[in-house]
């Protein structure tokens, strides 16, 4: 007697794991790619709020105001930021970016009354000239730094580390760096450009308060310094940035972006965002400067409801990057035949490295920059920022809120144990908190 | 003009800089009692003079833009860190990470540096009359680094385009840093900044060794996983 069994395939050693060995077996380096972790993870999906009831007073939907301003920078800045919305645009390169996306980022940002973001390579003039309220990146690799930004700057970003990659570097393969790129960065054009992983010129965070003194001397203390970091020791990193002086305090989720960067870092390094806010929340709470030490926080942020949480858990305000991207037209399905020609297909385009991005954002070419309209792109951008903002007011009204910033813990539970841990919210239909008291 | 005199023993560095940065007409200064405090003559862009009589903490010069900033004494780490032109002249011995990332300008040591000078240096011409410690011009993009005494181990590692010029000993050299032959072109360049730093015909160009990158690490590759 003969039987056909059905092919099983391994859990361990499914399709893609084993087109990973085989690409790794064939050309000797890691997949190197941008976007972010595409794995499932914990993440904000597993939270919902609690609508006013009865021991809860809604407000009404667009009838009664409910604010969205937020002040970055109130601590130590003699020029703090002020925001209309609770989103900005996380820092993106020019190099990694096209011009063109970087001016669409500008002006989309600035339609709704936020600000951008410079990225490892430095501050265009485009770049300055589009956007209202300017964040400058203070990097390791000090591409393109000079004092003359800084001081055209409306505030500092100290980057120590980014989501995708906390400890690791960045890496910009030759194929985008243009003589332009080039130039900014001091390197010759079409090598494949190292940026450090850590900051030359301190080691901890003793020095790094020094440093951000330094920042303010330069600047005569007008800019509020950011301190980035990415999501791994979120407690300890908070406070050690606030010791340190910073103003704000940008904590990136591991479900973040980069431009390009080892696909094992990006899925194996850093902690989800959900598990990172609450405990630097903490952090600034024991400090006794919640509040008073804005936190940003970023990582996979997608739509009002992800916003509306990260405030409820104690952000002052969100960052997106890769829905930024999106918003302007990376990965649409209407250039599917060109994702066809790449080897992949819209929603799975990460060569970002490459240069041969056919949405024209993530390149150098100039022909493939042309494709993208900045005016439409950030007109696009605005359309969605404003959604953002609309979404998480409704969530905040419904939850009786006049300020999207009066959203708290206690309006959320958890739909797992583990997001119930992790967000130190109660597990829905318990009082349980998994873990309370113990951090 | 008469200097204007800033003493840092009654005034605070907010003061001295912030009136470096507004007084930008004034082109001479004299700053006393730095007692090692920081960022004393960050971010001075004017085409003056600083001459500070004592020894500075961190990044004493930091960003420095068109002036001439001279240190009587010690100075700590991050010495004219991102310097973008002018010139910083320190008279005692300098702590680590002297000159980074310095994008241009001129930086002379009488003394010693530390660890990491010239750590991701971007354009800056840097003289150190005495030694350098290990890892100085790590990964080093443009400029020049020019050490009469000894260098300590791993000059030069991950070396970009700057040029490196050792008149004693080096400890090792890093990854995809090699000895280079020096033609005349380099001798003339050498000089050049021999001569900037007052030093042209006490030191014989002769006595150098030229360092800079292989370029076998500009690209990855399978073949140079050892390096990285």
């Amino acid at each position: 007697m003969s039987f056909t069994t059905f092919p099983r395939k391994s859990a361990t050693f499914d399709d893609y794991t084993l087109s990973e060995i085989r690409r790794a077996a064939a050309t000797g380096l890691y997949d190197i790619r941008g976007g972010g972790s595409k794995r499932k993870l914990p993440h904000l999906d597993d939270l919902l709020f609690l609508g006013a009831s009865i021991s809860r007073y809604p407000l009404e939907g667009y009838r009664e105001k409910c604010g969205t301003g937020v002040v970055l920078g109130s601590r130590f800045a003699k020029k703090p930021v002020e925001l209309k919305i609770p989103v900005t645009i996380a820092g993106m390169s020019f190099g990694s970016l096209s011009a063109e996306a970087k001016e669409a980022l500008g002006r989309g940002a600035s339609a709704m009354g936020t600000s951008t973001t410079t990225g490892d390579g430095g501050m265009t003039p485009e770049e300055r000239g589009h956007s209202s309220i300017l964040v400058y990146q203070y990097l390791p690799s000090r591409y393109g730094m000079n004092p003359d930004d800084l001081r055209k700057a409306d505030a500092i970003e100290v980057v120590v580390g980014q989501g995708a990659k906390p400890g690791g570097g960045g890496m910009l393969l030759g194929q985008k760096i243009s003589k332009r790129v080039a130039g900014m960065r001091c390197l010759p054009e079409g090598i494949d450009q190292r940026s450090a992983c850590r900051h030359p010129d301190w080691t901890g965070p003793d020095d790094l308060e020094i440093k951000i003194e330094e920042l303010r001397e330069i600047t005569d203390w007008e800019k509020p310094i950011y301190v980035k970091v990415g999501a791994a020791r979120p407690y300890y990193d908070t406070a050690l940035a606030v010791k340190s002086g910073a103003d704000v305090v940008v904590l990136d989720g591991m479900q973040g972006g980069t431009a390009a960067t080892q696909e094992v870092f990006i899925e194996h390094v850093g902690i989800p965002l959900l598990s990172a806010i609450r405990p630097a929340v903490q952090a600034l709470q024991d400090l006794g400067l919640h509040r008073k030490v804005q936190l940003v926080v970023s990582g996979g942020i997608r739509n009002g409801a992800d916003v509306a949480k990260c405030l409820a858990l104690g952000a002052d305000a969100v960052s997106i990057g890769t829905a930024a991207l999106v918003a302007l037209g990376d990965n649409d399905p209407a250039l599917e035949a060109e994702y066809n020609k790449l080897g992949t297909t819209a929603g799975a385009y990460d060569d970002w490295h490459e240069g041969r991005d056919p949405a024209g954002i993530t390149t150098q070419d100039p022909a493939l920059a042309a494709r993208l309209d900045p005016v439409l792109a950030g007109r696009r951008l605005a359309n969605y920022l404003a959604v953002l903002t609309l979404e998480a007011q409704t969530i905040a009204r419904a939850c009786g809120k006049s300020h999207v910033h009066n959203l708290e813990p206690e309006d959320l539970v958890a739909l797992t144990v583990e997001a119930a841990a992790m967000a130190r919210v109660p597990l829905a239909g318990t009082d349980w908190i998994p873990g309370r008291g113990t951090y | 003009m008469t200097a204007k005199v800033i003493d840092l023993a009654t005034a605070r560095v907010r003061d001295l800089n912030a009136a470096l940065h507004a007084d930008k007409a004034h082109r001479h200064w004299k700053v006393l009692n730095p007692a090692g405090l920081h960022s004393i003559a960050a971010g001075v862009d004017a085409p003056v003079t600083v001459e500070v009589d004592g020894h500075v903490g961190y990044y004493c010069a930091g960003m420095n833009q068109h002036a001439s900033i001279t240190v009587n004494g010690n100075a700590g780490v991050g010495l004219a860190e991102n310097m973008m032109s002018g010139r910083v002249h320190v008279k005692g011995d300098a702590s680590q990470a002297a000159g980074a990332t310095a994008q241009g300008g001129t930086l002379v040591i009488d003394g010693n540096a530390s660890a990491r000078c010239g750590i991701s240096m971007k354009g800056v011409d840097i003289l150190v009359k005495g030694n350098v410690g290990h890892m100085s011009a790590f990964m080093a993009q443009a400029g020049s680094l020019v050490v009469l005494g000894d260098a300590g181990e791993a000059l030069g590692d991950s070396i970009y385009e700057a040029r490196l010029f050792v008149r004693g000993t080096v400890a090792s050299l890093g990854a995809d840093c090699i000895e280079k032959e020096m033609g005349e072109a380099h001798k003339a360049q050498l000089f050049a900044r021999l001569k900037a730093a007052g030093l042209d015909g006490t030191v014989d160009v002769s006595d150098f060794r030229r360092y800079g990158s292989a370029r076998t690490l500009y690209h990855f590759h399978v073949d140079n996983v050892g390096a990285y």
